[in-house]
């Protein structure tokens, strides 16, 4: 009996379309676009400006404060602008725009094959060489890992969770890293182990990974303390809290922290990236992203340069189908719908999803007919159907007593309905009020 | 074409259940039943059945089209389904123009009344059949014989149904073979204990409803009813008798799970039919009533808002 989250979850169908198919390095575009604000937390400030000539991995940026990131150039070149863009989230940022001149690479950065597994730092200097490297989530949260490795006082450590589930159905770029990087993901989770100084380490990976799981489990032997635990496949398991009460059947307070449980979570990408930066000295600025979708002639999993607008990426998996509706960055379940193709790829992008214009239109809604589906399928045990209706009449404090702020958007509910109903789009509504009127409370 | 994404708020897939679906599933599910009742009451059934499903449809359009000018929504399901459990509650030998009337009083007042699906407090084929039974006492209590595909209808031969009997004091009660097959008197959907067991098999197979209603009613129902045999061996059946007899059966997997009208968390579910069986027992062994299915189920109908505030879903972290 495989592991899993004790609270709600759905079973969308997979369709990992571009499973088991290789990375490919994709060709530098002519221009790059690097947002400031890729990450959870204050934007980073930039270092350049127009006409600064930067190589492969020069910073370009820095954290704008504690809960914040690095940010690297990933091509060489000339910084054309500092300028507006519009990003995944639908608003402008400010972002770095460089013109692709060459592939000329920091001298510090050690691009050899080489799996080096000796790590000799001290925590404090795993934690500050991440942190330099700009290594944040990679799952699609993007918080910034250094952060994640120092606990707050008064909780302690007691072992990392590597998030390998890639619950989001269609997303296949974890699944290809663990398939070619598993001996550096292994060396990764060991570093992780090492900064916040804990002997345990249990990779999360979800029981239709079977290959991914075979390989890691045959290769962690070498490693002390790493554990490898397949999981029943259900969604949303790639959220934080439901991994922890997976894995080790703790459950995250409402309000509390995940660290509360002892558990450090990060993702597998992450792993791989820590490898990089503590191994190789490569900052974050490259990463796998998988294009897909069922009228996409050539599903792929590309390794790509932070900041090449998502254009490129279509066009190497055979370009924009007929019917395209909809362009999703990230997953069906909790990604963005982009309103161009323009969009550069960022830290946190883990997937483009092209959908045709059948899947894309919503059916009306009707009634409620208080079937409860939704109350069941809510891995974070709330009524959503309840809360929604407390959203649509304003009743900001019922929707805060009935915990509308534990939301984790993972969208179980919507995708329920039987009635079609909306009750992500207004639940996220209410709980984005309801967070207002809290902070607005405590300041 | 880049002009013309469309851009909404995730999630972008929808899982493909549709309000519909459970209806006709419950349909289905009612199909073995529907069978049985042809098979014993025959002609009969089949008249009151079609004019119960054409009626509850016709009134709900015609509601919804005229009285409050909105796009009708027969395809749902809900009407047919309403109109099926309605004539599953009556006798077959009950005239048309009584079965036009509870379907009114179902469709119009039980459902499009308080704003149509979704809305209503009160099952709305219950809220039919407890009008028909307090309007017109007598044809509602006067249960045709079973036979084989009878074709006789408002000239059908009666007699008692279990429960009347037992209320009268009779001994001599149908063997348990007939009681799980269906060949008793009593409403027409409801004889065929087996039949709805099926039904219930499906119901759960197909995810439609959960266990939790039913067996909490059916378990409650026994515990109470084998408390009272043990007191009192004569005045009290046993309660295998209880549990096959009446519209308990029936009550407990189709009406009591009526989405609408019932508690959304499972903690809610099990109260509810707790509630259920305790005041079927009650009115069934001490009121005036033979029968107590509806009068329980409509009772915690009302009671389900109050579940609902009281029995949370159990909260992430709360473990």
């Amino acid at each position: 009996m495989l592991k899993t989250f004790r609270i709600g979850g759905i079973h969308p169908p997979e369709n990992k379309l571009s499973a088991g198919k290789q990375i490919t390095g994709l060709a530098l575009p002519t221009q790059v676009i690097i947002p400031l604000g890729q990450h959870i937390g204050a934007p980073a400030q930039a270092l350049v400006k127009k006409g600064d000539i930067v190589k492969v991995g020069t910073p370009i940026a820095k954290a704008g404060g504690f809960v914040s990131a690095n940010i690297h150039a990933s091509v060489s070149g000339k910084v054309a602008k500092v300028d507006n863009v519009l990003d995944a989230s639908g608003y402008k940022r400010m972002a770095i725009y460089i013109d692709v001149v060459g592939d000329e690479w920091e001298e510090t950065i050690d691009r050899s094959e080489t799996l080096i597994k000796e790590c000799t730092l001290a925590p404090k200097e795993i934690v500050d060489k991440i942190a330099a490297c700009g290594i944040v989530g990679l799952g699609g949260a993007t918080f910034p890992t250094q952060v994640k490795l120092m606990p707050p006082p008064g909780t302690k450590a007691e072992l990392i969770i590597i998030n390998a589930v890639e619950c989001e159905p269609y997303l296949t770029s974890d699944h290809a890293l663990m398939l070619e990087k598993a001996e550096e993901i292994l060396v990764g989770v060991t570093i992780l182990m090492q900064s916040v100084s804990v002997s345990k380490a249990v990779i999360g990976v979800e029981n239709n990974k079977k290959d991914a799981i075979e390989k890691l489990t045959s290769l962690a032997k070498q490693y002390a303390g790493i554990e490898i635990m397949p999981l029943k496949v259900q969604y949303p398991q790639g959220g934080e809290k439901q991994l922890i009460d997976a894995v080790i059947r703790k459950q995250v307070k409402s309000g509390g922290l995940p660290i509360s449980t002892g558990a450090v979570v990060q993702n597998v990408g992450t792993a791989f990236a820590v490898y990089e930066a503590v191994q190789k000295n490569k900052p974050l600025f490259e990463r796998v992203v998988t294009v897909t979708g069922k009228a996409v002639s050539n599903t792929c999993n590309l390794l790509v340069r932070v900041g090449t607008p998502i254009r490129y990426l279509i066009e190497a998996a055979g370009g924009i189908p007929e019917n395209t509706g909809k362009i999703i960055g990230g997953g069906p379940m909790m990604g963005k719908a982009l309103i161009t193709a323009d969009v550069p790829v960022t830290k946190g992008s883990s997937g483009i999803l092209l959908m045709t214009k059948e899947e894309s239109v919503r059916k009306p809604m009707s009634n409620c007919i208080r079937c409860a589906k939704c109350v069941s399928a809510c891995p974070m045990g709330l009524n959503p159907t309840h809360l929604m209706n407390l959203t649509e009449f304003a009743e900001w404090d019922g929707a805060e007593k009935n915990h509308i702020a534990d939301c984790i958007e993972c969208g179980s509910c919507s995708f329920t309905c039987p009635a079609n109903r909306p009750l992500l789009d207004q639940i996220r509504f209410g709980k984005g009020k309801v967070m207002g009127i809290i902070r607005a409370r405590k300041s | 074409m880049e002009n013309n994404l469309y851009v909404s708020p995730s999630p972008h897939i929808h899982g493909g259940d549709s309000v519909s679906k459970n209806m006709y599933g419950v349909l289905i599910a009612l199909l073995p039943a529907l069978l049985v009742s042809l098979y014993f009451f025959g002609l009969g059934a089949l008249i009151v059945i079609v004019t119960s499903v054409v009626a509850c449809a016709a009134f709900e359009f015609i509601i919804q089209k005229y009285l409050m000018k909105q796009k009708a929504s027969l395809c749902d399901g809900s009407a047919v389904l309403t109109g099926l459990l309605l004539a599953f509650n009556l006798p077959s030998n009950l005239p048309i123009w009584i079965i036009l009337i509870g379907a009114l009083a179902a469709i119009g007042i039980g459902k499009m009344s308080f704003g149509g699906l979704g809305n209503n407090i009160f099952n709305p084929a219950l809220v039919g059949r407890v009008f028909l039974l307090i309007s017109f006492p007598a044809q509602m209590t006067t249960w045709p014989t079973p036979g084989v595909f009878p074709m006789t209808y408002t000239d059908a031969q009666t007699g008692a149904t279990v429960l009347t009997a037992m209320k009268e004091g009779a001994t001599t009660l149908p063997s348990y073979a007939d009681m799980l097959l269906g060949n008793m008197g009593g409403s027409l959907g409801e004889v065929g204990a087996i039949a709805l067991l099926l039904g219930f098999a499906f119901m759960l197979w197909r995810k439609i409803i959960t266990w939790h209603i039913p067996v909490s009613i059916l378990a409650t129902v026994a515990v109470f009813a084998g408390i009272m045999h043990l007191v009192d061996p004569v005045a009290y059946v046993d309660p295998c008798v209880q549990l096959l007899s009446g519209g308990l059966l029936l009550g407990a997997i189709f009406m009591a799970t009526d989405y609408v009208t019932s508690p959304m968390t499972h903690g809610g579910m099990i109260v509810y039919g707790i509630g259920i069986g305790i005041l079927t027992v009650v009115i069934r062994l001490f009121g005036a009533y033979p029968e107590g299915m509806s009068f329980a189920i409509l009772i915690m109908n009302a009671f389900t808002p109050l579940i609902n505030s009281y029995m949370k879903p159990k909260l992430f972290g709360d473990k």
